[in-house]
């Protein structure tokens, strides 16, 4: 998913909820995360752009809270409870998915295979659809973020 | 300027009478009285040092029945072209002004004259100084405590003007070259000159008014010491440092291998380029090998070969010059249709001398080590113990030779070097490098790849006539673009010459302290 530098990012992206496990003291929520602005882009083994700095999903335990809510491996992470995830540091968005007094998140990824979802369905459906009417089809979002 | 002459060969003639400079003073005049010659050739001949004056004399002679037209004999001549006279029939007449005069004349002429200019200059301040003590000693004043102070002054400078003119003039000459050096001859004008001039202030003013203030004389013959003084500070930045600041490169290439070198002269006139660019291809070029060339002329023979052209029209169809045309063109164009397998031989033909060469070599090598290992240098101390078997390098290169003979000469066969090496030049490397302690691959190191001309033997290197052909006149400076042929016997050096571009240098200040780095990260963390 690249972007142009200065303008509004587009992604098709999807809402996922993930409720958080308590384990100890802690609550989990049983995946790892990549990827930063502080980090090293080209490393990154999910990102289609290598100098793409989002924060991707690298790993997912089986059986945990994000494996039950449809998370996969090497999506990426747009949104976190509302605050922005594509321009971060590693640290920034530990914090943002690890806080305590919240037992759920509702995150806002995006992946290939959605764009294509999307693509093949516009295809199918000859008549013109708004906007509005495609997102119920879907029930996706048009995902539309500024980027600095 | 003059017209463009770009003969050769003929030269040898003339390149032997060139003159060169003899060791001992250099000619700063030797054309003087020659300037009313001139001359529109411009193909000249360098003589490197000569060794082989008998050998001169018969080329010479034998020469000089067939160039009787080509006039091309470059005597003397004065530096500026603009009065040369391009007509055959001068030329004519000024060779045989040269015949009459003898070859050999001109080098002792402009010895001579060197030599006479220099005693001139001399012994006039001398005569300054002593001309007044013998002409009119009565009326001459005393000679001051300042006034002798100046006799000092006149005797060092005159000895530190003796020492710099050893320095600068008194060397072997490298070579002899075809026309004058320009520089040269401005300078002993100048000279002559201003010791001309000296002299005449002097008769009129001194000598003949009988001047009797001893001190301005002493001061006068100091004032004429400075001036040489200062000439001869000109005569270094002339001829010495003007040329060392690199200005252009020249790249040569031998016609016969295309072995390419590329040099950085300073400002030189194209004589001095060519006897630069000599001097440095006896030690930077390897050395000319012509027995590896016949491999591709016999190629190039065979390309042809095949090919018999008829004429099948009538005889008197066409005229000759069309007919030679289309049979050339009718040619090369059944050549390039021809199936040629011809690549096919040569890739294999090189491939298995690869391999022979490279077998030959390890058999050599081998042989060369456990020859080696026969001798070993004897101590001091075992000198006492046995003196009956020892040797000194010429023995023990003689006796290890026989058992490493066999296999380089096989090798030398192979590479087809065998005859830049005789028997007694081996020998004679092989008690050099026990001498001084080489070890075989030391030994083997001139044998493997071929060195330079400075390496082999002398008759390789020595003494040889170059000839120089260039469009342009020869003592006009190098350009940008200028091309010249320096032609050997056996091949010839085609030098072109390209100006060093001007280079615009800025700067570019990094603070020390900004040198900062950080980790390139890749961390993953659970949530």
């Amino acid at each position: 998913m690249s972007f142009v530098p200065g303008q509004p990012v587009t992604a098709v992206v999807q809402r996922i909820e993930i409720q958080k496990l308590r384990q100890g003291d802690k609550l989990i929520l049983g995946f790892s995360i990549g990827g930063g602005i502080d980090q090293d882009p080209g490393q990154n083994p999910f990102s289609e752009d290598k100098t793409d700095k989002g924060i991707y999903v690298t790993r997912i335990s089986p059986g945990g809270p994000a494996d039950v809510a449809n998370l996969r491996m090497g999506d990426k992470i747009m949104q976190v409870n509302g605050w922005d995830m594509t321009m971060v540091t590693h640290d920034q968005a530990r914090k943002k998915l690890t806080k305590q007094k919240e037992d759920v998140v509702r995150l806002l990824i995006t992946r290939k295979s959605l764009e294509e979802t999307v693509s093949q369905s516009k295809g199918k459906n000859p008549k013109p659809c708004t906007y509005a009417n495609e997102k119920q089809n879907l029930n996706d979002v048009m995902y539309t973020n500024n980027v600095r | 300027m003059d017209t463009e002459s770009t003969y050769s060969g003929y030269s040898h003639y003339s390149g032997r009478s060139r003159g060169s400079h003899r060791h001992g003073e250099r000619s700063r005049d030797r054309h003087k009285s020659r300037s009313k010659d001139s001359r529109s050739e411009k193909s000249v001949t360098i003589n490197t040092p000569p060794a082989e004056p008998l050998l001169g004399d018969s080329t010479a002679r034998s020469e000089q029945a067939q160039d009787d037209n080509w006039g091309e004999t470059t005597t003397a001549i004065t530096g500026t072209s603009e009065h040369s006279l391009s007509q055959e029939d001068i030329v004519r007449i000024t060779k045989d002004l040269e015949d009459s005069v003898g070859l050999d004349c001109r080098r002792y002429f402009t010895r001579a004259v060197a030599v006479i200019l220099g005693l001139l200059v001399f012994l006039t301040p001398l005569a300054f100084l002593t001309l007044p003590h013998i002409l009119w000693p009565e009326k001459l004043q005393s000679c001051g405590t300042a006034c002798e102070g100046l006799f000092i002054s006149v005797a060092f400078k005159l000895l530190i003007l003796l020492l710099a003119v050893w320095a600068l003039y008194f060397r072997p000459a490298r070579a002899g070259l075809p026309r004058v050096f320009v520089f040269r001859v401005l300078l002993a004008v100048l000279v002559f000159l201003l010791v001309v001039s000296y002299w005449l202030f002097y008769s009129v003013r001194i000598l003949d008014s009988q001047d009797t203030n001893y001190q301005g004389v002493v001061q006068y013959a100091v004032s004429l010491v400075d001036a040489l003084l200062f000439i001869h500070y000109l005569a270094v930045v002339l001829l010495e440092l003007r040329q060392l600041q690199p200005c252009y490169s020249v790249c040569v290439t031998r016609s016969t291998d295309g072995a390419t070198r590329h040099y950085n002269l300073g400002q030189l006139s194209i004589q001095r380029a060519a006897l630069a660019v000599v001097e440095n291809y006896y030690s930077d070029f390897p050395i000319h090998n012509p027995a590896l060339l016949s491999a591709s002329k016999s190629r190039a023979a065979k390309h042809l070969a095949g090919l018999k052209v008829y004429n099948v029209d009538g005889p008197g169809n066409n005229t000759s010059a069309g007919l030679v045309q289309s049979q050339s063109r009718a040619m090369i164009a059944a050549a390039a249709r021809r199936r040629d397998t011809s690549h096919n031989e040569l890739y294999y033909e090189e491939a298995e001398h690869e391999r022979r060469v490279r077998k030959r070599k390890a058999r050599l090598v081998v042989a060369v080590e456990e020859a080696f290992t026969h001798i070993k240098r004897m101590q001091d101390e075992e000198q006492k113990k046995a003196p009956g078997d020892v040797m000194d390098p010429r023995e023990a290169a003689q006796a290890i030779f026989p058992s490493m003979a066999r296999a380089l000469q096989k090798y030398l066969r192979t590479t087809k070097q065998q005859h830049c090496h005789s028997m007694e030049s081996i020998q004679q490397h092989l008690a050099f490098c026990i001498t001084n302690n080489m070890t075989p691959k030391a030994f083997l190191e001139s044998f493997l790849t071929p060195g330079p001309s400075l390496q082999y033997s002398r008759d390789h290197w020595r003494a040889r006539q170059w000839t120089l052909v260039s469009e342009a006149s020869v003592t006009s400076g190098l350009k940008d673009g200028t091309t010249f042929l320096l032609k050997c016997v056996d091949f010839s050096l085609v030098a072109t010459s390209k100006k060093i571009p001007y280079i615009q240098m800025s700067e570019e200040y990094i603070d020390p302290k900004s040198h900062k780095f950080v980790l390139r990260l890749q961390s993953e963390t659970s949530v």
